[in-house]
């Protein structure tokens, strides 16, 4: 089904009003910037009832199947729902890892059941969805992951510790990447791939406090919890795949997610309004000639990423690295936010020194708070080194470090 | 200021495709890279039988209009042929050409349109004189002088970088008239009364010459319309800084194959170097780097001319692609170690190329400061 630009515009009305009419009231406190910085229930509450009124109104999950609670729509049109709620700056969809990796996973893999079962309450926000990748002891190297699930029967029994687990405690359901068997030739080989249930006996959630002061994080303790093995997706002892596919979805290599956006990122807009009110020697720091042209370099940067993703959607102009765009966007997005909220904080002068909960500090403490949370996307997901790593290898073929 | 979430998108049409197709064989088998040195050793300023099959494939009328003999499509179908050439390093007055087409356009009369356009379509030779010994980068910077005498313009002073200059058919040169930019034309006969001298440049791919104009005179019907000629000039201006950019981006892609050919292959402490991470990190950054040039490269193509955004387009993917270019190959140099510092490595060649073109027609920190300027 292909719509003709004026449908196509006509709906961007409907959405554009939309949002207008229904985007939410500042709640009185300060709204986290992504689903890894939710730290307080009322944060949470607002968020996932935010996320059910968009999903309710038709706006989410546009182009997932309608069997599964989806609209079975064409993807154009989502994407036109969630570049107006970028655009907006609505709040954003907060069950991130349903909407934008484990739901997609479990619609291209998973089984009906799991489908009928799962998808629904993605899009709703009724079921939020968790990860457990990392652990403590292996981050980057996520193959090397050590929680053990030993089969007993038609069951396997949890053993071990996952971290970083952001909406650990509001989720009902994790994906979660264990070791079914020990000593393979080769650690991939061991591992599995679940879908697990959150409140079952033997999980225990603790949050973890981030470097902002905050919390968001937590480490998940599994001890003797049991699960069913009807929890596998994918074959047992091929977890690796499973959790590939996972990360591709994740990056954003691989589309299918529900729409909707995942962060609040930061734009250059907000840093230029910054540098016409900062002051410089008693004048706008927009005047200053080095202030100008690291502003310029910032615009061509976020440009490069808009520019980017429209040029690999042309086939002919990615005929020598088909993967190149897909698989840097991670890394170049994050690289980005980080050095431009550093840059934020350069131009307010000594009072970059306040931090949130000062009167003094620029705009709350704001830029403070997102140039440390920054880190979240240069670290999670793989780090930017890791991602240095995968594109060195597998984009232009250099030899395994 | 500018919006910076107006969402930008590319249009690449289906000419641009088929052209880059075709262009990208022809620079791979027309301009293999372990035939440079030869190329740049040979006596002629660039292969003439490769230029008559350039010419016959109709790529110097691709942006004149089909009532001179073009075929009537845009710099951005250009773009498409001077990225794989430059990729490929190679020397040829296809730009230059272009360039001069453009200048007609943009300013020749009707008579100098009707009696060159067809010409060039054909495969003659342009070459465009517009930069001075000074080095400025503000092409209304002028001191060479034409002074009218008569039915003609005596000609006084020098141009620099003038390409292909020796083999030209004719050329457009830039000069003061009564104190105002004025574009003359300079057919065979007259170049011929013109002192050329071979400059020695960085990029040894080009053939580069000096202009002394001392004692030349021309008709005054070779005289461009000088009421278009700032027009005309910013125009050539901005078309040479895409078309640079498109070399940079292709010459870009071209070391990046040099190093990762190098890095995959060479091995040190029974590693190949290439698994090390301070040299692959840096080549994924040479990779990020040209990935966003050439995005903006092909952006500012499918706007180029469109007013303010064009400019801003032009001056991003200059800025950008010179960036990239020098960053790739001045890192190729290093990871070469010691062959690196040899002139029979090939990372030299495209540290010289990339020189060339981040320094003409303004480096990266000349067109952000322009940016500055249109922006805030």
């Amino acid at each position: 089904m292909s719509l003709t630009t004026q449908e196509l515009d006509e709906f961007r009305k409907g959405v554009r009003a939309w949002f207008e009419e229904n985007k939410p009231a500042d709640p009185g406190f300060l709204l986290p910037l992504s689903f890894m910085e939710v730290g307080t229930d009322e944060q949470f509450y607002f968020l996932r009832d935010w996320q059910r009124k968009v999903y309710e109104a038709g706006y989410l999950g546009m182009a997932w199947p309608k069997e599964y609670g989806g609209h079975g729509k064409p993807q154009a049109l989502q994407d036109i729902v969630t570049r107006e709620m970028i655009r907006q700056k609505v709040p954003f969809m907060t069950n991130t890892i349903g909407l934008n990796w484990a739901g997609p996973l479990i619609l291209n893999m998973g089984s009906e059941e799991q489908k009928k079962a799962y998808i629904p309450g993605i899009l709703s926000a009724e079921d939020i969805w968790c990860q457990g990748f990392s652990e403590p002891d292996h981050g980057s190297d996520l193959g090397n992951a050590q929680l053990k699930a030993t089969r007993d029967g038609n069951e396997f029994v949890l053993n071990g510790s996952k971290i970083w687990t952001s909406l650990g405690r509001h989720a009902k359901y994790m994906i979660l990447l264990a070791r079914t068997k020990q000593n393979t030739n080769n650690k991939y080989e061991g591992l599995s791939f679940f879908l697990i249930p959150m409140r079952i006996p033997g999980i225990e959630v603790v949050p973890i406090r981030k470097l902002t002061g905050e919390y968001g994080f937590n480490q998940t303790f599994f001890t003797d919890a049991r699960i069913s093995e009807s929890c596998l997706i994918g074959k047992e002892g091929e977890g690796w795949q499973v959790a590939m596919a996972t990360l591709a979805f994740e990056r954003g290599a691989v589309g299918g997610q529900a729409g909707g956006h995942a962060m609040m990122s930061r734009e250059v807009a907000e840093v230029v309004a910054l540098a016409q009110t900062a002051q410089r020697a008693g004048r706008p720091a927009i005047e200053d000639p080095t202030i100008r042209d690291r502003l310029v370099q910032f615009i061509m940067e976020e440009r490069s990423m808009m520019l980017n993703s429209a040029r690999s959607k042309i086939k002919a102009l990615n005929a020598d690295r088909p993967f190149s765009i897909p698989m840097s966007s991670k890394l170049v997005g994050s690289e980005y936010q980080r050095r431009m909220n550093q840059f934020a904080l350069s131009l307010q002068g000594a009072n970059a020194a306040y931090y949130v909960g000062d009167d003094l500090a620029y705009e709350r403490g704001q830029w403070q708070r997102s140039y440390f949370n920054s880190f979240s996307a240069t670290i999670g997901g793989g780090t930017s080194e890791i991602q240095h790593n995968i594109i060195g290898e597998r984009v232009l073929g250099l030899p395994k470090s | 200021m500018l919006d910076t979430n107006k969402k930008l998108t590319i249009t690449f049409s289906e000419e641009q495709e088929q052209l880059l197709d075709i262009a990208t064989s022809f620079a791979r088998d027309k301009f293999p890279m372990d035939k440079a040195r030869a190329r740049i050793a040979a006596a002629e300023d660039f292969d003439r039988a490769i230029w008559s099959e350039m010419a016959s494939l109709g790529w110097l009328g691709i942006a004149v209009p089909e009532e001179f003999g073009g075929s009537g499509l845009g710099l951005a179908e250009v773009v498409t042929i001077a990225e794989p050439l430059g990729r490929n390093l190679a020397g040829t007055p296809f730009v230059s050409t272009t360039l001069v087409a453009q200048a007609l356009l943009k300013a020749g009369t009707s008579a100098q349109k009707q009696e060159w356009l067809p010409k060039i379509c054909e495969g003659a030779i342009g070459a465009l004189a517009i930069v001075e010994p000074h080095g400025d980068w503000n092409l209304a910077h002028l001191e060479a002088k034409a002074t009218e005498a008569g039915d003609t313009l005596a000609l006084s002073g020098t141009k620099t970088f003038v390409t292909d200059a020796a083999s030209a058919d004719l050329a457009i040169v830039s000069v003061s008239l009564g104190g105002k930019p004025a574009l003359v034309l300079l057919d065979k006969a007259a170049l011929g009364k013109a002192v050329l001298e071979r400059e020695t440049v960085i990029d040894e791919t080009r053939r580069s010459y000096r202009l002394k104009l001392d004692g030349v005179s021309v008709p005054k019907a070779n005289l461009l319309d000088q009421a278009a000629t700032v027009a005309a000039l910013s125009h050539v201006d901005a078309a040479a800084c895409l078309l640079l950019a498109a070399e940079a981006c292709g010459g870009t892609s071209g070391v990046i194959d040099v190093i990762v050919e190098y890095l995959k292959t060479r091995k040190q402490f029974d590693r190949y170097i290439g698994s090390y991470q301070a040299l692959k990190h840096p080549t994924v950054d040479a990779l990020l780097a040209l990935e966003a040039a050439r995005s903006h490269l092909y952006y500012a193509a499918g706007v180029f001319g469109q007013g303010e955004e064009g400019e801003i387009a032009m001056r991003m993917a200059k800025a950008l692609s010179s960036d990239a270019i020098a960053f790739a190959s001045d890192r190729a140099i290093q990871f070469h170690g010691g062959f690196g510092f040899t002139y029979d490595c090939d990372a030299q060649l495209f540290r010289r190329r990339g020189v060339w073109c981040e320094v003409q027609h303004g480096d990266a920190a000349y067109h952000r400061r322009k940016l500055a300027d249109l922006i805030f």
